[in-house]
């Protein structure tokens, strides 16, 4: 013990010994691993799916030729005889999430607007929080609001000179549901957009003698424009691969029509529909979900590369 | 400029001279004054003190503006000199908690009297800020902005060029004139921001500290440049640079800092006269002490 004590005292004086490193410090290293692990799962994931994808749907297009795909009008694929012209479910994806956007961009822009440029500093804290907070509703809710109250509310007070109305279900009332869904992204992102706007244009607006709605409408709008697209692009991701409330609410008959009153189907509503246990793996039936879901993911991951360039390239012109 | 049936709102060839704006709803004479025109006050304050809040700012500023001068405003940094630059343009309006006691008067009229639109306000005196601040636009709609966003019926090129002339830019742009304004130089920028602000057709110009993001040939440039300007407009500078306001301007306001004893610190005039004398003969003792380079 003694003689112990006395070597940590001798080498107390010598300070360069001091410096020496004592133990590898391995609790920083396992900090680091873990780190780089959690950055990685999610690019895993992302190159797991395309390869989970791939083999499949190289699978169908064997069975069935392409064009039979992209060139036929008949979606029917869990059918005797089965019909694979993939259009109608590409149409009803659109069909719904164009009516999303008839919503989603009047109300979206307004919202950011509001928020960014007339909204006290103290509405704003909380008006924006909130509006985050309803992007966490779960879409299953979405889904029955649409069939419970927004469809009920179209059949009762649809104008006669619209023509028909909708039936129990339909594309437009799952496109508004799908719209207001996708306000909260679209607007907050639209406002991260607008707020980001220097205040040095504003006020050289302003000292033009520019009224409030000019200055929101002549300079922040188009200054903040590509961050504004971006936010619509990202909210037509959203819907175009959103699920639940198209699968409970529009219906699940592939239909080849844009019109907002009939009952239409959606790629994620298919494949949801379809992607049931008795299916057997291999099969026909099993690889056209991984046929249509390669599309879906195609159409997703474009529409999200540009908006990424768009955004690229908003932040180029201010900072 | 020819007459043509002119179609008000936005876009080009609506024409008119271009002096003429729409009528203001204080009985104010419009449009920039000539060479020529008599020696009257432009601003006046009168008694003017600025709050934020509960704070006080500026206290009880007296200060009188003549046509076709070029006044500098200086000071100590939080003098309040910026605060009443603001004040002539109702600047301060867009700050919500900013209030102001005492009068402001422009051509005799109140500013700050309950029917005077600060809009209309803005029109008549139009203001340069310390960072260029182009829109991210074309060097066209830049100017285009002031005139289309009032409604003048004016032929818009014609008051582009103008403009632009006026500002010492046009040689430079001319060529160029649908690019973005945002590919100009900081010291074109400046000068093209000058040249927005002359779009509307003001009376005053106020400047505040245009040339603190400048280099030594730029800020040359708009000081030359402000000579010119004098000749048909009144300008109110600030400045940080005590030499700037010595080259260029007819009159000189020192602002200093009070510092009570049992308090925050606010702004006041200290001394106005002809920068001659304000830099050669102060009579204050602070403005002395800070010309001479003790403090500040």
């Amino acid at each position: 013990m003694a003689s112990t004590k006395k070597t940590e005292v001798g080498a107390a004086p010598d300070p360069a010994a001091s410096l020496r490193r004592q133990r590898v410090r391995w609790g920083e290293k396992l900090i680091f691993v873990v780190l780089v692990l959690c950055a990685l799962v999610s690019v895993v994931t992302t190159i797991g799916i395309v390869v989970a994808l791939v083999s499949p749907t190289i699978d169908f297009f064997q069975q069935v030729p392409i064009w039979r795909f992209f060139s036929t009008e008949e979606w029917a694929p869990t059918f005797e005889p089965a019909m694979f012209g993939v259009w109608p479910v590409v149409v009803g994806t659109f069909n719904v999430t164009f009516w999303a956007l008839v919503i989603a961009v009047p109300c979206g822009l307004g919202a950011a607007i509001f928020m960014s440029e007339y909204a006290s500093e103290r509405v704003r804290k909380v008006v924006k929080p909130t509006l985050e907070v309803l992007e966490g509703i779960p879409t299953v809710a979405y889904g029955f609001f649409a069939l419970t109250f927004v469809t009920p509310l179209l059949r009762d007070n649809w104008p006669s000179f619209l023509g028909e109305p909708p039936g129990i279900f339909s594309a437009g009332s799952a496109g508004i549901v799908l719209g207001i869904m996708i306000i909260p992204t679209v607007a907050s992102i639209a406002e991260d957009a607008m707020h980001s706007v220097p205040n040095s244009l504003r006020q050289g607006a302003y000292a033009l003698g520019s009224t409030k709605r000019q200055v929101a409408l002549k300079v922040v709008v188009p200054a903040a424009l590509s961050g504004i697209v971006a936010a619509f692009v990202l909210g037509i991701s959203r819907a175009v691969g959103e699920t639940m409330v198209v699968l409970l609410a529009a219906g699940n008959t592939p239909n080849l029509t844009i019109s907002p009153v009939e009952s239409i189907q959606t790629m994620t509503a298919f494949i949801a529909n379809t992607a049931t246990g008795d299916i057997g793996v291999g099969t026909l039936k099993y690889n056209t979900i991984f046929a249509v879901g390669s599309l879906l993911f195609i159409i997703t991951f474009t529409m999200n590369y540009f908006a990424a360039r768009v955004v690229r390239r908003y932040r180029e012109a201010y900072d | 400029m020819d007459e043509q049936p002119d179609k008000t709102s936005t876009a080009d060839p609506a024409a008119e001279p271009a002096v003429a704006p729409p009528p203001a709803p204080a009985p104010e004479p419009v449009a920039a004054p000539g060479p020529g025109a008599p020696s009257a006050e432009v601003l006046k304050a009168e008694q003017l003190s600025v709050y934020y809040g509960p704070k006080l700012a500026v206290q009880g500023v007296d200060m009188t503006i003549p046509t076709n001068n070029i006044v500098a405003l200086i000071g100590p940094s939080g003098c309040g000199k910026s605060t009443i630059l603001r004040c002539y343009n109702r600047m301060n309006d867009l700050v919500k908690t900013a209030r102001i006691e005492g009068k402001v008067l422009y051509h005799g009229a109140d500013l700050y009297s309950s029917h005077v639109d600060p809009v209309e306000v803005r029109k008549h005196i139009g203001m340069v800020f310390q960072q260029p601040n182009p829109f991210p636009k074309s060097i066209y709609d830049n100017i285009a902005f002031g005139p289309r966003v009032l409604r003048m019926k004016v032929d818009m090129d014609e008051v582009v060029e103008r403009c632009l002339h006026q500002a010492a830019l046009w040689d430079e742009v001319k060529d160029r004139l649908k690019q973005s304004a945002l590919g100009l130089s900081g010291g074109q920028q400046q000068r093209l921001c000058i040249a927005r602000a002359l779009a509307t057709s003001p009376d005053v110009l106020l400047m505040d500290e245009p040339c603190s993001a400048l280099d030594p040939v730029a800020t040359a440039r708009i000081e030359d440049l402000m000579q010119e300007l004098r000749k048909l407009y009144t300008i109110v500078i600030v400045t940080h640079n005590m030499q700037q306001a010595i080259r260029v301007a007819d009159r000189t306001a020192f602002f200093t800092v009070e510092v009570p004893s049992d308090g925050d610190r606010y702004g006041v005039l200290a001394e106005f006269g002809d920068t001659d004398q304000v830099f050669n003969n102060p009579i204050d003792e602070r403005t002395k002490r800070y010309v001479s380079g003790e403090f500040g």
